[in-house]
């Protein structure tokens, strides 16, 4: 690999393996990203990079290896640990509760509340005006965050998924084909999101089939094939050929 | 959005071309119509007398619409919440012939409803059974050991309390009906102000939403069919109270009736979406109906049928909102 995996990652991967019954998803997978960067994932179908990110954001336990996250071995069993650790997913279903409104959305299981014990009570008005603030500080084209997300159209619930998932502080965004669904406008709409939350800090790991938006989006680009991460790339130094060699076996890893 | 720039007219013909508009408030309106009709057939339909009997008629089936529609909200149904009704008013009647104190017979009838509630919950939760089989098959067990309970016989519960509770009122009110009132007002707060609700309506939307941001859908099914048998236990207490004994007899009449009025309330079957005021002017509706219906002197058969009709219809409409 022309890129190894290297100690001062924000999060590394090492030696990951994970079985179903008798598929082998992951065959021990090392990779790293770095923080302020944005870090592709790619592959064909049932490469393995769902799976590997199932693992990062704590729905499947692997069966060997270890991940380090922001320096510390983590050991994730359940979404929620991985979102207070400060790992967000933006799902390829995107996860969001369509008779809802856009706030409660942002602040579903984070709510804002008052009171205590059975008097706990939500902070509507306050977690109102948050949410405002999370959507327009990302200039996010949302009609009134008041608003049920049933009538959003795809770009705007997209908008939604990730104004939530980088929210809340969170140093790691996991995107599952965040445009896979979207329009040619909507997509450069969701890319210009992305592009943001990379400036604004945060980590950002990207599943996507899409090669050119990963030229252009990426600084580094790993490659899984059939379970195993076969190489890895800074963006700046491969071109899409390549890649697309890598990804079919063409080019050894 | 559009709406607020548009002047008061247009707004008007906006929302009532709108579907959700009259699944919202189609209770309400029904009973509106329900009223002037019956109102109009026999006078003394909207008597004091009258509405002091129907908000009296009203109260259990409000208090089982209530858990039933956060039953439903979660998208599941339970249909045993008569029978558990049953049980637990057996019950709170064996409590009180074995010298109980009133208080102590009434938690009693509270934690036999909400244990029969929670086994519900844990069984369509944890071991992943359909609701409907679950709460089918608690409805007969239910009913089962109320009979075994009860040897089969009513069990007569004499108690000055009790009947003061039933008869007594402040003007056309009710006491019962006030019961049912604040039952109502709580259940609106716990659903709209907690966290908890907005839960209850995530996991009902969405459970895949709901799961992946934490939020712990098990645990609020367990909680809505222990709200369900937790109300069927107050239910039962004023049921003893109306009828001055603890009857082992199934009340099929009651299981239709609470989840018609949810339905009537405009509360989505899929769950996720719908309210408290709309099962609980549901309720208040197919009480109307049936006291309006006997008061004309149509015979008792005929009302099953008018309310499977008007269900139905409440249904239909629900249709037509996407």
């Amino acid at each position: 690999m022309s890129e190894t995996v290297t100690t001062t990652d924000l999060l590394s991967v090492r030696h990951l393996s994970l079985s179903f019954g008798s598929v082998r998803a992951l065959q021990d997978v090392s990779l790293g990203l770095r923080a302020g960067e944005i870090t592709a994932i790619v592959g064909d179908n049932g490469a393995g990079k769902s799976t590997l990110v199932r693992c990062v954001a704590g729905v499947h336990q692997p069966d060997e290896g270890e991940i380090v996250f922001d320096g510390a071995p983590v050991h994730f069993t359940r979404p929620d640990q991985a979102r207070r650790a400060g790992i967000e997913t933006v799902h390829q279903n995107l996860a969001l509760v369509e008779d809802l409104t856009v706030w409660q959305n942002l602040f579903l299981n984070r709510e804002v509340t008052g009171g205590f014990g059975p008097f706990t009570y939500l902070r509507k008005r306050r977690m109102r005006q948050d949410a405002q603030e999370m959507v327009s500080a990302l200039a996010v084209n949302v009609p009134a965050v008041t608003s049920t997300v049933r009538r959003l159209s795809g770009g705007q619930r997209q908008a939604v998924a990730i104004c939530r998932a980088a929210g809340f502080s969170s140093k790691l965004v996991i995107m599952d084909e965040p445009t896979a669904a979207l329009g040619v406008q909507e997509t450069a709409k969701v890319e210009d999101l992305i592009l943001r939350l990379r400036d604004e800090g945060h980590a950002v790991f990207l599943i996507s089939h899409n090669f050119d938006q990963v030229m252009r989006l990426s600084d580094q680009v790993w490659v899984m094939r059939a379970g195993r991460c076969v190489a890895g790339r800074r963006t700046a130094d491969t071109n899409a050929q390549e890649i697309v060699g890598l990804i079919t076996g063409a080019i050894a890893g | 959005m559009s709406t607020t720039t548009a002047s008061p007219g247009t707004w008007v013909a906006a929302r009532l071309r709108n579907p959700s508009f009259w699944v919202e408030w189609a209770a309400v309106i029904g009973l509106v119509v329900l009223a002037v009709v019956f109102t109009a057939l026999d006078g003394s339909f909207l008597s004091s007398g009258n509405i002091r009997a129907m908000l009296l008629a009203s109260a259990i089936l409000t208090i089982l619409a209530v858990g039933q529609a956060f039953v439903i909200l979660t998208a599941g149904i339970d249909l045993s919440i008569a029978s558990v009704m049953t049980f637990s008013a057996v019950m709170f009647g064996l409590a009180m012939t074995h010298g109980w104190p009133l208080p102590l017979a009434c938690v009693v009838a509270l934690l036999a409803g909400g244990a029969f509630g929670t086994i519900n919950g844990t069984l369509v939760a944890k071991g992943r059974i359909t609701d409907f089989i679950v709460t089918l098959g608690a409805l007969s067990a239910a009913s089962g050991l109320a009979l075994i309970l009860a040897d089969g016989k009513p069990i007569t519960v004499i108690n000055a309390t009790l009947f003061k509770l039933s008869s007594g009122g402040v003007g056309v009110v009710p006491y019962t009906f006030m019961i049912a009132v604040v039952v109502a007002v709580v259940a609106h707060v716990v659903l709209f102000m907690t966290p908890f609700g907005t839960h209850v309506l995530a996991a009902g939307g969405s459970v895949e939403a709901a799961e992946a941001t934490g939020v712990k859908v098990d645990r609020i099914k367990i909680a809505v069919y222990l709200i369900a048998g937790a109300l069927a236990g107050l239910a039962s207490i004023l049921l003893v109270a109306r009828v001055g004994s603890a009857e082992p007899a199934a009340n099929t009449t009651f299981l239709l009736n609470s989840v018609a009025a949810v339905v009537l309330g405009g509360v989505s079957l899929f769950g996720g979406k719908g309210s408290i005021r709309g099962p609980v002017f549901g309720a208040l509706l197919l009480t109307a109906l049936a006291n309006g219906l006997t008061l004309l002197g149509v015979s008792q058969f005929y009302q099953p049928l008018a309310v499977g009709i008007v269900v139905v219809s409440a249904a239909f409409l629900t249709r037509f909102e996407k």
